[in-house]
């Protein structure tokens, strides 16, 4: 496939142009924050760091961290850098846990984000002749609306359906060619079922790509995704704090994603230390957004657990990659030493033909961890004996033992007997927090 | 011919037990023989009863994990060897008993017992060959 993209000029510049336009914006950022923001201003003069000991990408390191709690205590209004005349959008993350976090745009900073969704659409095989049926949500999050700017962007087709209604997903896909599926991968793979339970081969629908991403997904759900839908299936990365989804994408070798470098700074960070990580170790993400006006952040923590890597790519781009998040900071686990994410035992799950619905129970007895996980076994996985289920309870603990390194009591129970919150599976019960071990 | 039934998974849980019983009894259905087969995590109650697709019916409204397996059914006198002579029959033909277990007895002459084979259709016609009456759905409900 010959190599395209929506911004040829800024998505192929050469690392040291990349690296040139990155230290003259984000002198003008830090600056612009400092001038704007108090909240920002307070913490920089704790740390007695001041706009003009930030000179380029190399002085990053001294401004201090911005994490999802301060976002909450400056809720709602507190790092806006701009009077709200000026701006034109909210959106907001979707706040599992406690307070929301809210976002604010200017047109720049919508159409800036708008052109990063529209660089995923076009290095997934998008063009003008495309019908791209966004089934992200609308609303608040950032999923549809990002998508469809871009769409918009790229001059597609733009189908804006939102999330649900399966059957008439189904029924516009078919009817009116949809070329490009934008959607949760968990999603994808539903509709993916759904075409199949309907009677649907994979080569009955026209879609050729789907822009997958807002939550954890694996590379074998990609795999059953592409199978079933006969697609190339694209992750996307983003989030609301710092713009949306299309911070980062993938292009055709689908193997990590693009972050757009020319609107952020993207760091790796030791989670314990803040010490910044060499480029191709594991560790927190952070970033830094260049050029935006209404939300600026600086080194804004992600908790996406992740690696980065420059390497030239076959597709043309120049933008450093950034591996799909193996975890979370605050997900990750230590069991019995060993770091443990809930991500590696739904890539277990989904490689052994187990839906990702499981529960994983920590708890401590005689000083020791005990590591159980319970997964639901499929309705075909029953019959009358013990013997079956005990030795698919083997095989199934042994695979994890290979993934993690550890050996969890793995446990085979009923289909939609795990406990679920809002529909999602609750994922993790930690005991030990009643002994006062914080992990 | 064969005799279809029950097997409900139970995790080792106060309450699970009963849950299965209660709902059989308000179908209205009567059990006719049970066994229990468990492990340290989990128990499979194996029930044949009247009606097992209405039992399933109401076993899975109530929550439970529930399938249904064919297996075989024999009457046999209620003397000394003639379960004897039934499991003789089927170890010269290479036949295994993966589990068997015996109906709630009703009659002074005949007994009951269920046999879980690997092939029902072989078992069977080697134990009619043999004189051994076999059992189907209608007698279920008949004892």
């Amino acid at each position: 496939m010959e190599n395209r993209y929506f911004q040829k000029e800024q998505e192929t510049m050469p690392v040291e142009e990349i690296k040139k336009i990155q230290n003259e914006k984000l002198v003008k950022q830090v600056k612009y924050v400092y001038d704007n923001v108090k909240y920002y201003r307070d913490l920089m003069d704790a740390k007695g760091v001041k706009p003009e000991d930030i000179q380029s990408t190399a002085d990053l390191h001294k401004l201090p961290f911005l994490k999802k709690d301060d976002l909450r205590e400056a809720y709602p209004y507190g790092l806006l850098a701009t009077d709200l005349k000026n701006c034109v959008r909210i959106q907001s993350t979707s706040g599992t846990t406690g307070k929301r976090v809210v976002a604010f745009y200017t047109q720049n900073d919508v159409d800036m984000w708008e052109e990063c969704c529209a660089r995923a659409i076009v290095a997934a095989g998008g063009t003008s002749e495309d019908v791209c049926q966004v089934c992200y949500g609308y609303g608040l999050f950032t999923g549809g609306s990002g998508l469809h700017g871009g769409s918009h962007k790229v001059g597609s087709l733009t189908l804006p359906m939102s999330s649900g209604n399966t059957d008439r997903q189904i029924q516009f896909m078919m009817d009116l060619n949809s070329t490009i599926l934008c959607c949760t991968p968990s999603y994808a793979a539903y509709i993916g079922e759904s075409l199949k339970e309907k009677g649907y081969k994979p080569e009955d629908n026209k879609l050729k790509a789907g822009i997958f991403g807002a939550e954890p997904w694996t590379e074998e759900m990609r795999r059953d995704i592409q199978n079933s839908l006969g697609i190339k299936a694209y992750d996307i990365y983003g989030l609301t704090e710092i713009s949306g989804p299309g911070v980062a994408f993938e292009c055709c070798e689908q193997s990590g994603m693009h972050i757009n470098e020319d609107h952020f700074i993207a760091e790796i960070i030791d989670p314990n230390t803040g010490e910044v990580l060499p480029e191709g170790t594991k560790g927190e993400l952070v970033f830094t957004s260049l050029d935006k006006e209404a939300f600026p952040l600086l080194r804004y923590r992600t908790r996406d657990i992740c690696v980065l890597t420059r390497k030239k790519c076959s597709c043309g781009r120049t933008f450093i990659k950034m591996a799909k998040p193996m975890g979370r900071s605050d997900d990750m686990m230590i069991i019995k030493g060993v770091n443990v994410f809930p991500s590696q035992i739904e890539a277990v799950l989904l490689n052994n033909g187990y839906a990702p619905n499981y529960q994983i129970v920590l708890d401590r007895v005689n000083n020791s961890d005990t590591f159980d996980v319970f997964v639901e076994m499929g309705e075909e996985d029953f019959s009358d004996s013990p013997k079956y289920i005990t030795k698919k309870e083997k095989e199934l603990q042994d695979a994890m033992k290979a993934m993690l390194g550890i050996n969890p009591k793995l446990h085979l129970v009923a289909p939609k007997t795990i406990a679920r919150s809002e529909g999602k599976a609750v994922r993790v019960i930690d005991h030990r927090k009643r002994y006062g071990i914080t992990i | 011919m064969a005799v279809k039934q029950l097997s409900i998974f139970v995790e080792n849980k106060e309450g699970k037990l009963v849950t299965i019983t209660d709902s059989i009894a308000k179908a209205g259905i009567d059990i006719r023989a049970m066994s229990v087969a468990d492990t340290q995590d989990f128990g499979i109650f194996r029930l044949i009863v009247t009606d097992p697709e209405k039992a399933k019916q109401a076993l899975e409204s109530s929550g439970c994990f529930v399938s249904i397996t064919q297996v075989v059914g024999v009457t046999i006198p209620d003397e000394p060897g003639a379960l004897a002579k039934v499991v003789n029959v089927l170890a010269r033909h290479n036949i295994n008993i993966e589990y068997m277990y015996a109906f709630i007895t009703v009659s002074k002459q005949h007994a009951s017992v269920v046999l879980r084979v690997a092939d029902n259709e072989a078992a069977e016609k080697i134990l009619i060959e043999n004189g051994i009456t076999l059992m189907d759905e209608s007698d279920i409900v008949k004892i």
